[in-house]
């Protein structure tokens, strides 16, 4: 408990880093949402026009006076308004946000389900023709873009079967959960198959290491069954760097997966980010990432939380 | 009997009336797609290439033009210039009306161009109208500019949506931009960023019924993915900028190519401020050395047409007639030797990533081909809005880039090659020679004598070569085959979807 609460008191503390490296990262890069709007014919603006226009998009303030009218409305709970949307910055991030975690879920799902059995099927059959096969696959799908494989998919369906899930108008899940579903799960495949490679790559090898300790030796010249060792006895200890893949994984994926949102047209957190910093939307890239950063550092604790779940020896905060 | 029959056949016209309203009905919005979405939607503040498209179907301009660039009705039904050319009058179509039931007046007209020249506004197109000293609006229908001085390019750029009437009211409520009321053929119902926009046929359009009753544009950022979508039937038109993707539309049976030569063109800007091209032998030399047919067919698959300067169908040469356009390159190694630089010489260029998508491939065959005269090109590709900057302060020593064309090569060119161009220091090179023809050319009205005093302006631009123009490529469009009356024309507009029909 003491724990939970001095990681809850960090969270302010990072978040304000977090804050200040976007805020000066962002402003760093050349051009700004002047050019961002206007392109190449920016140039034809007359001195008068330009600072008309930088006021419009609130950049005519120093820096400093920019982030603290930033961070004194986030004090307020108001992220500020996005230009390109012409809405507050946390309703924006707020509507793309379900789509996202659903797809990080619904990838985590996939990954865990083909990736555990298959790790822990090549485990114990290490060595053997089948441990080959899952370990040649599991390396395809490592090194395998999600660009290539979704638009290997999409080529596929489309050239080959004349099929394709409604691409543009994305439906929520509360709305029309089959529709919501068919357009998610290509995405999910996508993501979720190299995702499922690093999964079996670890869960055979945190199985293999297991496998090999006293503690399971003891367990078979006791006589428990093989069923048994591998599962009651083995795979809770091999899970903790599982839960560490996927817990970093997880948290990678609630920041948006660009490409394959990209790729398959979804309205989701990584595109959202990507435009908006092509568009120089300070406000929206800002808040964005901000969130990002606050959803990452829960998973991280939900992460050291499940360690204690799995191993009783664990004490967070004790050295 | 009798009765009972005539009931049956009114019964079964009734039917087949319904029939076909339920099958209009069903079959009347066109579903679009394109990969970059609209950045917003003030009219006079929008350049991006989405926004424009997406806004000339939302606003109307005083004028437009037709696929071959000329001038014709649209808000006004007549124009006149005085004989002095000093005054310009506009009749107003009395049946044009904004979506919001209101007429469209002389006071909006006056309104809107106010809008434009305020400075306050940020409008990049004020500087085509700094000829405008005053508006009188004599009646509801009648508009007249006073201007400065003799200005024939005015009414080209009056045609482009930049110049759209804006409702008067609209404008004291400061809601352009927020909310869109034109007087255009559709009606914006949604815009979701990025995502998606809904449009509605507008019934009291003075332009008379729209062919579909509405059109969804998605936006897929992949255009593989929107192929995809179309051969699924999905997708009913979309627009595309690859040329990659676009050349392998024929090959889907139930598909349709539409491509059209357009007046942006790609050129390599030199930097004739940077040494050593401040020397026009060098300059020269660059030209001399590079096959822009190979530039063409490697980086864009042969998809273009090599251009000079004007890219304009009515007014372009012969390119081969200008300087150097055949590659000659004992010729360049002749006059860098002459200009003292035998060995050659070190340079960057820069260019943007994606935009357009043969930008890098253009970079690198232009990179192996200088090679040959001794020019060790540096290639740096940045992010659009790194090289947008870098470009506007005239930060580099040569830049690819693909620069938009109007209609007029007036308003074209004068932002870069006259004394007072608000582009001068990207450009980097004036002369009299040119600053005089430009002049010229913007006073005179007649089309041949015009003709001539352009080409003259392009043989010498060719000639001192700042910039060495490669070649226009295509705007493509792809749509199914049973959707007609889709004019594809050179500004890219896709203002004829007004009238497309799905069959």
């Amino acid at each position: 408990m003491n724990y939970l609460l001095r990681r809850l008191a960090t969270f302010p503390l990072v978040l304000l880093g977090v804050s200040i490296l976007v805020f000066v990262a962002i402003r760093m890069v050349p051009g700004d949402s002047i050019t961002a709007m206007l392109g190449t014919e920016a140039g034809l603006l007359t001195p008068a026009q330009r600072d008309a226009l930088a006021a419009y998009f609130g950049i005519d303030q120093p820096w400093f006076v920019q982030y603290w009218r930033w961070i004194g409305g986030i004090l307020h709970g108001n992220f500020g308004i996005s230009v390109t949307y012409g809405r507050p910055v946390l309703d924006v991030i707020l509507e793309r946000f379900p789509l996202t975690l659903e797809l990080a879920l619904l990838s985590m799902i996939i990954a865990l389900a083909v990736g555990m059995p298959a790790g822990i099927h090549a485990a114990t059959h290490n060595e053997k023709p089948s441990d080959l096969v899952v370990r040649i696959v599991a390396m395809i799908g490592q090194s395998t873009p999600s660009f290539v494989l979704g638009l290997l998919i999409i080529y596929t369906l489309s050239a080959g079967f004349g099929v394709l899930p409604a691409m543009g108008e994305f439906a929520p899940l509360w709305q029309d959960p089959l529709r919501n579903l068919s357009q998610l799960i290509l995405p999910a495949i996508t993501l979720g198959f190299a995702f499922a490679a690093s999964v079996t790559r670890i869960a055979r090898s945190a199985m293999l290491d297991v496998l090999s300790d006293d503690y399971v030796r003891t367990a078979r010249s006791k006589g428990a069954s093989a069923r048994s060792v591998v599962w009651r006895h083995a795979l809770p200890n091999a899970l903790i760097p599982v839960v560490t893949l996927s817990g970093i994984e997880f948290g990678y994926l609630l920041g948006g997966a660009v490409i394959v949102e990209q790729i398959y047209a979804l309205p989701g957190l990584g595109r959202m980010v990507l435009d908006a910093i092509l568009q120089r939307d300070y406000a929206l890239v800002q808040g964005s990432v901000l969130f990002i950063a606050f959803n990452f550092m829960i998973v991280n604790l939900l992460v050291d939380l499940a360690y204690v779940a799995l191993d009783p020896r664990i004490r967070l905060g004790e050295q | 009997m009798v009765h009972l029959t005539r009931r049956l056949l009114s019964g079964i016209a009734l039917a087949a009336m319904l029939g076909i309203a339920t099958v209009s009905a069903q079959a009347a919005t066109l579903h679009m797609a394109w990969s970059q979405d609209a950045t917003g939607l003030d009219p006079h503040k929008q350049t991006a290439f989405s926004s424009l498209r997406l806004l000339e179907l939302i606003y109307e301009p005083l004028v437009r033009v037709d696929a071959s660039l000329r001038i014709i009705p649209a808000i006004a039904t007549s124009w006149e210039f005085s004989k002095e050319g000093k005054e310009l009058t506009f009749k107003l179509d009395p049946k044009a009306k904004f979506q919001d039931g209101t007429a469209v007046t002389s006071a909006d007209v006056k309104a809107s161009f106010e809008r434009i020249l305020d400075e306050k506004t940020g409008a990049a197109a004020r500087a085509n109208f700094l000829s405008i000293a005053s508006i009188d609006t004599p009646d509801a229908a009648t508009v007249v500019f006073h201007l400065s001085q003799p200005d024939a390019p005015i009414l080209t750029a009056m045609s482009d949506v930049n110049a759209a009437i804006v409702p008067a009211a609209e404008i004291k409520a400061g809601s352009i931009g927020t909310k869109a009321v034109g007087s255009g053929p559709f009606k914006l119902d949604k815009w979701d960023p990025n995502a998606k926009e809904v449009l509605s046929a507008n019934k009291d359009w003075a332009g008379g019924a729209t062919g579909v009753d509405g059109i969804e544009i998605s936006v897929l950022p992949d255009e593989a993915a929107i192929l995809a979508a179309m051969r699924t039937k999905q997708i009913d038109f979309a627009l595309l900028n690859d040329p990659l993707v676009a050349t392998l539309v024929p090959k889907e049976a139930s598909l349709q190519l539409n491509r059209v030569p357009v007046l942006a063109y790609h050129v390599l800007q030199l930097n004739p401020s940077r040494k050593p091209m401040t020397e026009i032998k060098v300059r020269q030399a660059i030209s001399c050395a590079i096959d822009r047919q190979e530039v063409l067919d490697t980086a864009s698959l042969g998809e273009g047409k090599v251009t000079g300067p004007l890219t304009i169908p009515a007014l372009a040469t012969d390119p081969t007639q200008l300087f150097c356009y055949k590659r000659d390159v004992e010729k360049a190694k002749k006059l860098m030797a002459e200009a003292g630089f035998a060995d050659g010489f070190s340079a960057t260029v820069i260019g943007a990533t994606g935009e357009p998508p043969t930008a890098a491939a253009e970079a690198q065959v232009i990179q192996s081909q200088l090679a040959e005269i001794g020019v060790k090109l540096d290639i740096k590709m940045m992010e659009l809005n790194v090289y947008v900057d870098a470009w506007l302060k005239g930060d580099f020593d040569m830049a690819i880039a693909l620069n938009g064309g109007r209609a007029d090569p007036y308003t074209m060119y004068n932002r870069y090659w006259t004394k007072a161009g608000n582009l001068q220091k990207v450009a980097n090179y004036i002369d009299d020679t040119l600053d005089s023809q430009m002049q010229q050319g913007r006073a005179e009205t007649d089309p041949e004598k015009r003709k001539a005093i352009f080409a003259a302006f392009e043989k010498h631009l060719a000639e001192v070569s700042p910039w060495i123009w490669l070649y226009t490529s295509y705007s493509y469009t792809a749509q199914q085959k049973n959707i007609a009356g889709f004019v594809p024309t050179p500004t890219g507009t896709l203002f004829s979807l007004s009238k497309v029909t799905i069959q």
